[in-house]
């Protein structure tokens, strides 16, 4: 028996490559560079060189794609300019995350714990914290986390994609573990998330192999022909869809599968939950579309009552709840349950302008994302005697914000209007379009239930901005808070900020780039 | 034997792995659950692929079963970092995040 050598276009995967490799990298320097703070700065470095040089090389073959894109590894990974739009959002997202993962307050502390290992308040850990140990390993992990994203952006077999679902969701959960302070919530939201990480992705694996079991094939385009030629509803096919959607419906925490998300957003440290919520949700989306628009299209119908009940019902509980939250971290994340009914919402009925509509979308979302939760990391409780503790997550904590440091409010005000929808904001060019896509295939029922809870949802970001503006410090509460200067989160809420503003006022660029990006490469059966 | 066995052994497999992971309230035992939907999931690709005559389904499993690792490493480590905190696994027990 003679094997034949595949032949592999490694161009293409270029952009996948930096980020891996310096991973890589990243893992060696961890053992190699042995005083705290080099491998910290040789860390971020190294990140911030492979993200952005990454993003720079996808640019570069966006601009040089001929015709719909390239297939690679035998059609198992494709290369479209779909792809190329949605890595380049991740690897934004990836590399403002990396700047929030290094940032530290004003004391010289970190977000993240000086030895995971140890247990909370044990003496181990107070010996851990005075030699100055740090967990600079946060940094590889980000990135094999993005790599892995890239990857789930472009793969299009379903095997290939429960892999690329685990390089990017194992990290994640290591991650979450990994607070300073509040440790023990921080294990609690791990645990949480990984335990209904681990089942979500069973469930999409074992919808994947009944998917093979009746088409025969693990591919997205085989299982489309697989779909189109069975006569009658098979109930492998059926099921098989449907546990697939479903495993990717978890990691987009849309309801009733969102059960991870508030515990996951406010126990991880506030820098990998801002990462995590713009990036895990981009990620989600894209793998959705590809799933949906390359192997399910024969299914529309028989999948849209899935798509319609779970965005109304993500749109009314997240709303809802997150109405009653008392912790800024937890209401953020039934907002982001809400955000993913939205999102799913353009996956109505699978419209063309989805394809562009969806990459604004997250984009917008994720940038707020993170300039949200930067501006969180900078607000801390401080004690009697003055020292700074942890942030201050309490929505009382936040009265009289706006007089303590007007441009941290403000740009909070600006964040949490975007996430309304609010118009000249990115959030409002991104729900328009994404329910301008819905529209166009007659979705309207759905599209009033977005609008309605849109604005049921502006009533509590509008009470923070209350809160933050025109609320006075309660007496005796002065001094309980401490605006806290990170130049490196300052850093991050600038850039979203402007970029919010920017995408709200002149989206045009941007559009149209993600038109010409509404392309997917349809192969050829595997 | 008809192949078509293993599939129908697999679902059953799938139900109580998925039962386990939603009833029972220590992570060790809910994480065996996971363990088990995996390996169901393995027995119906391998089940699958004698089927259909080929050995597309039984490479994937291979790659199943490092992810499954790759896995345990993870979940474990968490596990045994909640259990050096708290001194219990017991999924009831930490309830410091609620609503």
């Amino acid at each position: 028996m003679s094997f034949v050598t595949p032949e592999i276009a490694w161009a293409p995967l270029a952009p996948i490559i930096v980020v891996l490799g310096a991973a890589a990298i990243g893992i060696l320097v961890e053992s190699f560079v042995r005083t705290p703070a080099t491998r910290r700065a040789a860390q971020l470095g190294l990140s911030l060189v492979a993200l952005i040089g990454a993003a720079g090389v996808a640019v570069v073959q966006w601009a040089g794609l001929e015709g719909a894109g390239t297939e690679v590894l035998a059609g198992m990974l494709t290369v479209d300019r779909q792809a190329l739009a949605w890595q380049i959002v991740i690897l934004v997202f990836g590399a403002l995350g990396a700047l929030l993962f290094a940032a530290r307050t004003r004391a010289g502390e970190e977000a993240f714990t000086s030895l995971g290992s140890v247990a909370p308040g044990s003496t181990e850990e107070t010996l851990a914290r005075r030699k100055g140990m740090q967990v600079t390993e946060v940094f590889p992990l980000a990135l094999f986390a993005v790599g892995g994203m890239m990857l789930f952006t472009s793969v299009t077999d379903l095997v290939f994609l429960f892999v690329a679902l685990e390089l990017f969701s194992l990290p994640l959960y290591i991650l979450v573990a990994l607070a300073r302070r509040r440790r023990m919530l921080s294990h609690e939201g791990a645990l949480k998330y990984f335990l209904l990480g681990a089942f979500s992705s069973a469930l999409f694996l074992f919808g994947a192999a009944l998917l093979y079991g009746a088409t025969g094939s693990a591919s997205l385009t085989g299982i489309a022909d697989g779909i189109a030629t069975v006569s009658g509803l098979d109930p492998l096919i059926l099921g098989g869809a449907v546990l697939v959607v479903v495993g990717l419906l978890f990691k987009l925490g849309a309801v009733p599968f969102h059960s991870w998300t508030p515990d996951a957003y406010q126990g991880a440290p506030t820098p990998v939950t801002a990462f995590m919520g713009a990036a895990t949700k981009a990620a989600a989306t894209a793998a959705l579309i590809r799933v949906s628009y390359e192997a399910f299209y024969g299914l529309t119908w028989e999948l849209s009552w899935l798509f319609w009940a779970v965005a109304i019902a993500s749109m009314l509980l997240g709303t809802v709840v997150a109405l009653v939250q008392t912790d800024l971290k937890r209401m953020l994340a039934y907002s982001s349950v809400a955000h993913a009914g939205f999102i799913l919402v353009a996956f109505a009925g699978f419209p063309e302008a989805t394809l562009a509509a969806l990459p604004f979308y997250l984009l917008a979302y994720g940038l707020a994302t993170l300039g949200a939760f930067a501006v969180i990391t900078q607000v801390r409780e401080r004690s009697d005697d003055g020292t700074v503790l942890g942030e201050a997550t309490r929505l009382g904590q936040w009265a009289g914000l706006g007089k303590r440091s007007p441009l941290l409010a403000g740009a909070m005000a600006l964040f949490l209007l975007s996430f309304a929808g609010i118009p000249l904001t990115a959030g409002f060019v991104g729900k328009f379009v994404a329910f301008a896509a819905a529209i166009s295939e007659g979705a309207w029922p759905l599209v009033l239930v977005a609008v309605i809870a849109s604005a049921a949802a502006a009533f509590f970001y509008v009470r923070l901005i209350v809160l933050m503006f025109f609320t006075d410090v309660p007496d005796g509460q002065e001094e309980a808070i401490e605006v806290d200067y990170s130049p490196l989160a300052r850093v991050v809420v600038v850039i979203t900020a402007a970029a919010v503003v920017l995408l709200g006022v002149v989206p045009g660029p941007v559009l149209s780039a993600f038109e010409n990006a509404a392309v997917l490469l349809i192969g050829s059966a595997g | 034997m008809d192949p078509v066995n293993f599939v129908i052994l697999a679902s059953i497999l799938f139900a109580i792995g998925s039962a386990a992971v939603l009833l029972r309230r220590n992570a060790i035992v809910a994480f065996m659950g996971v363990e088990l939907m995996l390996n169901a999931a393995n027995l119906a690709l391998v089940a699958f692929a004698r089927i259909h005559g080929e050995i597309d389904g039984q490479v994937m499993a291979f790659f199943v079963m490092v992810v499954a690792a790759a896995e345990v490493v993870v979940g474990l480590a968490i596990i045994i970092a909640v259990f050096r905190a708290r001194q219990t696994i017991s999924l009831d027990e930490p309830a410091e995040l609620k609503g």
